[in-house]
């Protein structure tokens, strides 16, 4: 198993990485224009882009009650991908290699957290200290210290990996890691179904956090209300601060890009929309509008957002992010002006390996089930987003993940359930044919 | 140059005491085969243990008609290949004539060809698809099995939910690369529907999905009565889980799949499933089974344990009868007589499948309670 579509996605990385370089680029897409078998193609993903919106409009008009119901549940598997997507595309933005041990490192967080959960009873640990504490709060802040660790030990796999795995190979070909990733990702899969490591085993998964699922009626209108005042407001600060930064005040154009302001627009208009889609009831041809929502999925939502915003923020304006930007422009100018290249690549491994940890949780939290073999299909349809955002691009993952769990969902829904990984996995082949750089692919001075 | 001498008299020596083993017929040598690692790791644990312990008995007793029994173990992983591969070394290498194995159809199925090919004997504990002891040129001479077979399965779950729930619609999921779990979905589909029922939903997946949000979605929206879940306990787990947390109430059934101790007892609260056997069942020879089987392991027998343990037996107690340890004249003996075992009387049909009785189990609030026993 995954051995196949590893293979496969061999080649599709070959082809990535021929077209993501900008200067051929430019030469291919110009001969590419000219010749009629292009145009056919483009005729032809027209003509299935309107088949699927027939198919999809169609089936939302039918039942939109299901159709909203099936566009929450790829919303939620989409800010899973995103989590790893994110960890793909930091790495590759750095060091140019597709980490395919990401999943398995995904999948080392996963078990993690299962044995401080089911073990150490660590989300348990401010009852323990504080007896009087609320149980909410405990909830809280033991699930925090559970993800908290994860990424730590998945970040600490992450850089052992890394160091004996790849550094060696640094100023080899870059095929040679890449080939090297696919091995230790077999290798920490299947040393994790030995008995003394994991175990080969399907092991239902302890939850941290009670799940709660919130239908129609529970939730209040105060709740729905509040999060659209936040997100107008976050929108308006936004709007305002266009419109000062484009009337000459530098100010204004860090304060746009300030995490704080992102976080608030992305969280509270998400959480807007998903509240108001299932707070509202309404009556649709007799059926009831009863959607729910769980709290995994506003945890993996937040979450997900967070990460993304934070690590951006990381990124764009930290010591250390400035140094990721530098050596992922050019190492070797890079090392002339003393950053300490090494540090910086092992510090991109340590960040992706504590977002794949992250990940590991929320997905064990949201399926209930951890084994070792987890980190495969997530880990691959995480690369496909990442491809079709624009790998190396942060942003380009986020929204990459978000189409990507949207067409596995409505594919499954609407189209057909056995097709549901064909359609996902076309999905890079239609983005490397048609968009070669993502969605979000940015020259590569900004890429990281 | 003494040494030397000491040395060929040695080598004779052993050879001649190796001759003496592999003709002298002192023991009879039977292999497990079962998977030991990977998936179902549970299942093929619960089976060799079943097994071993019936080997113990008989050995205990002085053997079958003073011949030991000698056993070796082989870890077939549940997949064709490895299961092949195991086999053709346990026949070739190991002079084995007697497998008890495989636990998973599709590893059976391969596996029964090579055992027909080379007349060995064969009879596997769980692994109840038809094709295992049925192939093209008719019933395989020397393949049985101690199981009975999905349609029966898939037969019992559709007559219990018509009858005993008083179901009128059902949503059926099927992982569409897995023969078990297809074999018992079509059965339950047509006799639902021949009783009178209606399928609403019938939807498929794979084996490597973890996320069944947009079918459950689907099952949600239709509202039947019940949802028939035929898969093993790992793929279960993780729908039923999905699935409550979906809000949907239709009651869920299954399959023996779900016989496992890591089944998520809460996320299938109230779901029922048809099996071989109960540990509650009073006949003796069940309790005094249930008794030996966890005093030597620790822990309450399960179905695996139960038909392998009873596959053991059927095939001892074929083997005495014969009176010799021939794989077609044991094949002839099962094909004609009776055996009382664990999971009751069997006989054989002409298809080298068992006629017995069938057991229906709910899970109820973290325990499985045997509730009735529907009969072929």
């Amino acid at each position: 198993m995954g051995y196949l579509p590893r293979l496969l996605l061999f080649q599709e990385v070959k082809m990535a990485q021929t077209f993501t370089r900008p200067t051929q680029l430019k030469g291919m897409t110009q001969r590419r224009n000219g010749m009629l078998l292009n145009r056919f193609s483009q005729g032809v993903f027209v003509l299935l882009g309107l088949l699927v919106v027939y198919v999809l409009g169609r089936a939302f008009s039918q039942n939109p009650k299901v159709f909203v119901e099936q566009v929450l549940n790829g919303l939620q598997l989409g800010f899973i991908y995103a989590l790893i997507a994110l960890g793909y595309t930091m790495v590759y933005g750095i060091v140019k290699l597709i980490n395919f041990a990401h999943g398995d490192v995904f999948m080392f967080g996963a078990f993690t957290s299962f044995y401080a959960v089911a073990t150490l009873q660590l989300h348990r640990w401010p009852a323990w200290l504080f007896p009087d504490m609320g149980e909410g709060a405990v909830m809280l802040i033991g699930t925090v210290t559970v993800i908290l660790m994860s990424m730590l030990f998945s970040a600490t796999l992450a850089v052992v990996i890394e160091r004996f795995a790849y550094k060696p190979l640094r100023s080899k070909p870059r095929i040679a890691a890449l080939i090297t990733a696919i091995g230790v990702s077999f290798f920490v899969e299947y040393f994790g179904a030995l008995p003394f490591a994991f175990t080969n085993n399907y092991i239902t998964y302890p939850r941290p956090f009670e799940v709660r699922v919130y239908s129609g009626g529970m939730i209040s209108p105060t709740l729905i209300v509040g999060a659209w005042l936040l997100f107008v407001i976050a929108l308006l600060l936004l709007g305002w601060l266009t419109w000062a930064a484009r009337h000459g005040n530098v100010q204004a154009q860090t304060w746009k890009r300030h995490p704080l302001l992102q976080f608030g627009l992305l969280f509270f208009g998400f959480m807007a929309v998903v509240l108001t889609l299932t707070g509202v009831r309404i009556m649709t041809g007799g059926r009831v509008w009863d959607l729910s929502v769980s709290n995994v999925m506003l945890v993996i939502m937040g979450a997900s957002i967070l990460l993304q915003v934070l690590l951006q923020y990381v990124v764009s304006h930290t010591r250390i992010g400035k140094a990721m930007r530098a050596a992922a422009y050019d190492k070797a100018v890079a090392r002339l002006m003393g950053i300490n290249v090494d540090g910086v690549i092992t510090a991109t491994f340590a960040l992706g390996g504590g977002l794949a940890g992250a990940a590991g949780v929320l997905y064990a939290t949201a399926f209930k089930q951890v084994h070792h073999l987890m980190g495969i299909i997530p880990g691959l349809k995480a690369f496909v987003a990442a491809v079709v955002g624009g790998i190396g691009s942060i942003p380009g993952a986020f929204v990459g993940s978000l189409i990507m769990g949207q067409t596995e969902v409505l594919a499954a829904g609407f189209i057909s359930t056995p097709m549901r990984d064909a359609v996902a996995f076309s999905l890079l082949i239609v983005v490397l044919l048609v968009w070669p750089q993502g969605l979000f692919g940015e020259p590569p001075a900004e890429k990281v | 140059m003494r040494s030397r001498i000491f040395v060929m008299l040695a080598l004779v020596v052993s050879m001649l005491a190796l001759s003496a083993c592999g003709g002298g017929g002192g023991t009879i040598k039977i292999a497990i085969l079962a998977p030991l690692s990977g998936d179902v790791a549970t299942f093929g644990q619960s089976t060799r243990d079943g097994v071993l312990l019936a080997i113990e008995e008989w050995n205990a007793k002085g053997g079958i008609d003073g011949k030991k029994i000698e056993y070796v173990v082989e870890d077939s992983q549940c997949n064709a290949e490895a299961a092949v591969s195991a086999a053709n070394k346990v026949i070739d290498q190991d002079g084995v004539k007697f497998i008890i194995g495989e636990v998973c159809s599709s590893a059976s199925i391969p596996v029964s060809e090579i055992a027909t090919a080379k007349q060995v004997f064969q009879i596997s504990p769980t692994s109840t698809n038809p094709a295992v002891t049925v192939g093209e040129s008719g019933t395989k001479p020397t393949i049985f099995r101690a199981c009975f077979i999905d349609p029966f399965q898939g037969k019992v779950g559709a007559k219990f939910a018509l009858e005993k729930l008083g179901a009128k619609t059902a949503a059926v999921f099927l992982d569409q690369g897995n023969d078990y779990v297809r074999g018992l979905a079509e059965v339950f589909i047509s006799e639902f529907e021949a009783g009178g029922g209606k399928v609403v939903v019938k939807e498929t997946y794979t084996g490597d999905d973890s996320d069944f949000s947009a079918i459950l979605t689907k099952v949600k929206d239709a509202n039947p009565d019940v949802l028939y879940l035929p898969d093993y306990y790992s793929t279960v787990n993780l729908i039923a889980a999905q699935a409550k947390e979906k809000g949907i109430t239709a009651v869920m059934l299954g399959g023996d799949g779900w016989d496992s101790a890591d089944l998520d007892r809460t996320a299938v609260d109230g779901g029922y499933f048809t099996n071989h056997f109960s540990d509650q069942d009073t006949r003796p020879i069940v309790q005094d089974f249930v008794k030996k089987y966890s005093a030597k392991y620790g822990a309450a027998p399960d179905a695996l344990a139960a038909l392998a343990y009873d596959a053991a037996n059927i095939l001892f107690q074929g083997i005495d009868k014969a009176g010799k340890a021939d794989p077609v004249a044991v094949a002839k003996t099962l094909e004609t007589g009776t055996f009382e075992v664990v999971s009751g009387n069997v006989s054989y049909d002409a298809n080298h499948n068992p006629v017995k009785a069938a057991v229906v189990l709910q899970v109820k609030g973290g325990a499985v309670n045997y509730i009735d026993t529907v009969a072929p």
